[in-house]
C-alpha cells in the first residue's frame, strides 16, 4: 500500500461510492489514474455503471495507513470475550424510536 | 419522408455510427479504465441511435423497425457526418487496423461532442415532444462525453512532446471534416435555422479548450464532405459490413 508507484505508472486510487440508500461512502475498490480528477471520472465509469451511487470519492491508495495482518491477535482477540461492550443490554422505551 | 423523420434518421445515424466506431476500442482500450469509458460512450450512443430509430420508424410507418434502419440499409442511404465514419487514425498511417492513434478518437469525440452539446441544447424546446424528450436524456450523456474528450486533449496537447505532435495532427487532420456540422442540406435548414450562431459558439467552446492545451486550430478548409448526403468514404462499407453481417446473415434472428 505504501509503496511509490513505479515510474510511468499512474498512482493507485481507492473509490468510495455512496449510495441512494446509504448515508456513508463505502469502500467499492480501486483503479489507476493520473491525478484526483481522472480518478473521480474514472471511478464515475468503472464503479457506477449500473446506478450505483450518487457521490464518489477518491483517495490515494498510498494515503492509507494500515494496520499489520500480523497484529491481528494482539489487536482485535483482546475484545473477544468482552460482550458487554455491545450496547444490547439496556433496555430501550418505545418513545425513543428507531435509534 | 417528412423533413423531421430526415433530420432525426441523420441524427441517428450520426450517433450510430460513431457508436460503432469507438466500439472498436473495446477490449483495446489503451487503460482498463478508459476501455471501460470508451465501451460506455458507445453505450451511450448507442441508446439514443435507438430512440431516434424508433421514433423514424413510426413516422414512416412503412413496417421498417430499428432493426431494418440499423441493419438493412446501404452506405449511400445513411446520412450521417463523414467526420464520424472515419477510422480512429490520420490520413498518413499506413493502416487503420494497425494504427489506431487514441488522439484522433478524443479530438472526434470532442468535436462532434461539444457540436451535440448545441445541437441537444436548441432541441430541448423542440415543439415536437419526442425530440425534445430524446434531446433532453441525451444532453446529459453527451455533457459527459464533452467533458471527457476535453480532458484528454488538455492532457495530451500539454503532455510530453509526443502526444502534444499527436494531438495536434489529429486536430489538423479532423477540422476540415467539421466544415460538414455548418452545411446547409434541406432537412438542418428547417430543424436549426441559425447554423451560423451554433458555429460561432462551437468555435468559442473549442478554441478555450484548444488553448488551454496548447495547441493551434487550423482554419477550416477545403473540400466539404457530404455524409449528409450520403456521399461516404470508403471506410463507410467496411464500418457496416462489419456492424450489419451477422443481421443480414440471419435475418430477423431472436435472442
Amino acid at each position: 500500500m505504501s509503496q511509490p508507484a513505479p515510474p510511468n505508472e499512474w498512482p493507485l486510487w481507492e473509490v468510495f461510492v455512496r449510495s441512494k440508500q446509504g448515508i456513508e461512502h463505502k469502500h467499492c475498490g480501486s483503479l489507476h489514474a493520473a491525478d484526483a480528477q481522472q480518478a473521480l471520472r474514472m471511478a464515475r465509469d468503472v464503479y457506477t455503471r449500473r446506478q450505483e451511487g450518487v457521490s464518489i470519492w477518491v483517495i490515494p491508495s498510498a494515503a492509507i495507513t494500515a494496520s499489520d495482518p500480523a497484529d491481528k491477535d494482539s489487536l482485535f482477540d483482546p475484545a473477544k470475550d468482552k460482550v458487554y461492550r455491545h450496547p444490547t443490554f439496556f433496555v430501550i422505551p418505545d418513545e425513543v424510536g428507531h435509534m | 419522408m417528412t423533413t423531421l423523420a430526415d433530420y432525426a434518421l441523420h441524427l441517428a445515424d450520426n450517433a450510430l455510427i460513431l457508436g460503432q466506431r469507438n466500439a472498436e476500442w473495446c477490449g483495446h482500450g489503451p487503460v482498463l479504465e478508459e476501455d471501460l469509458a470508451l465501451a460506455n460512450h458507445s453505450l451511450d450512443l448507442i441508446g439514443q441511435a435507438r430512440l431516434l430509430y424508433q421514433w423514424v420508424a413510426q413516422l414512416r410507418g412503412d413496417g421498417s423497425t430499428e432493426d431494418t434502419l440499423a441493419y438493412f440499409r446501404d452506405p449511400e442511404a445513411f446520412f450521417n457526418f463523414t467526420l464520424l465514419e472515419l477510422p480512429h487514425c490520420t490520413a498518413l498511417a499506413p493502416s487503420a487496423r494497425a494504427e489506431r492513434d487514441y488522439a484522433v478518437t478524443i479530438v472526434r469525440n470532442f468535436f462532434f461532442s461539444s457540436y451535440m452539446l448545441l445541437v441537444w441544447g436548441v432541441l430541448q424546446s423542440h415543439a415536437q415532444p419526442q425530440l425534445s424528450a430524446i434531446a433532453a436524456k441525451s444532453i446529459k450523456e453527451v455533457r459527459y462525453h464533452c467533458q471527457h474528450a476535453a480532458d484528454w486533449l488538455i492532457r495530451f496537447g500539454d503532455g510530453t512532446a509526443e502526444s502534444h505532435d499527436r494531438a495536434q495532427a489529429a486536430v489538423d487532420f479532423l477540422m476540415p471534416y467539421t466544415q460538414e456540422f455548418w452545411s446547409e442540406w434541406p432537412a438542418a435548414k428547417e430543424v436549426l435555422p441559425d447554423t451560423a450562431h451554433l458555429k460561432n459558439q462551437w468555435f468559442d467552446m473549442v478554441i478555450d479548450v484548444i488553448k488551454e492545451a496548447g495547441l493551434q486550430l487550423p482554419e477550416a478548409s477545403g473540400y466539404v464532405t457530404q455524409g449528409v448526403l450520403g456521399i461516404h468514404t470508403e471506410h463507410m462499407s467496411y464500418l457496416l459490413a462489419e456492424m450489419q453481417s451477422l443481421a443480414r446473415q440471419h435475418p430477423g434472428a431472436q435472442w
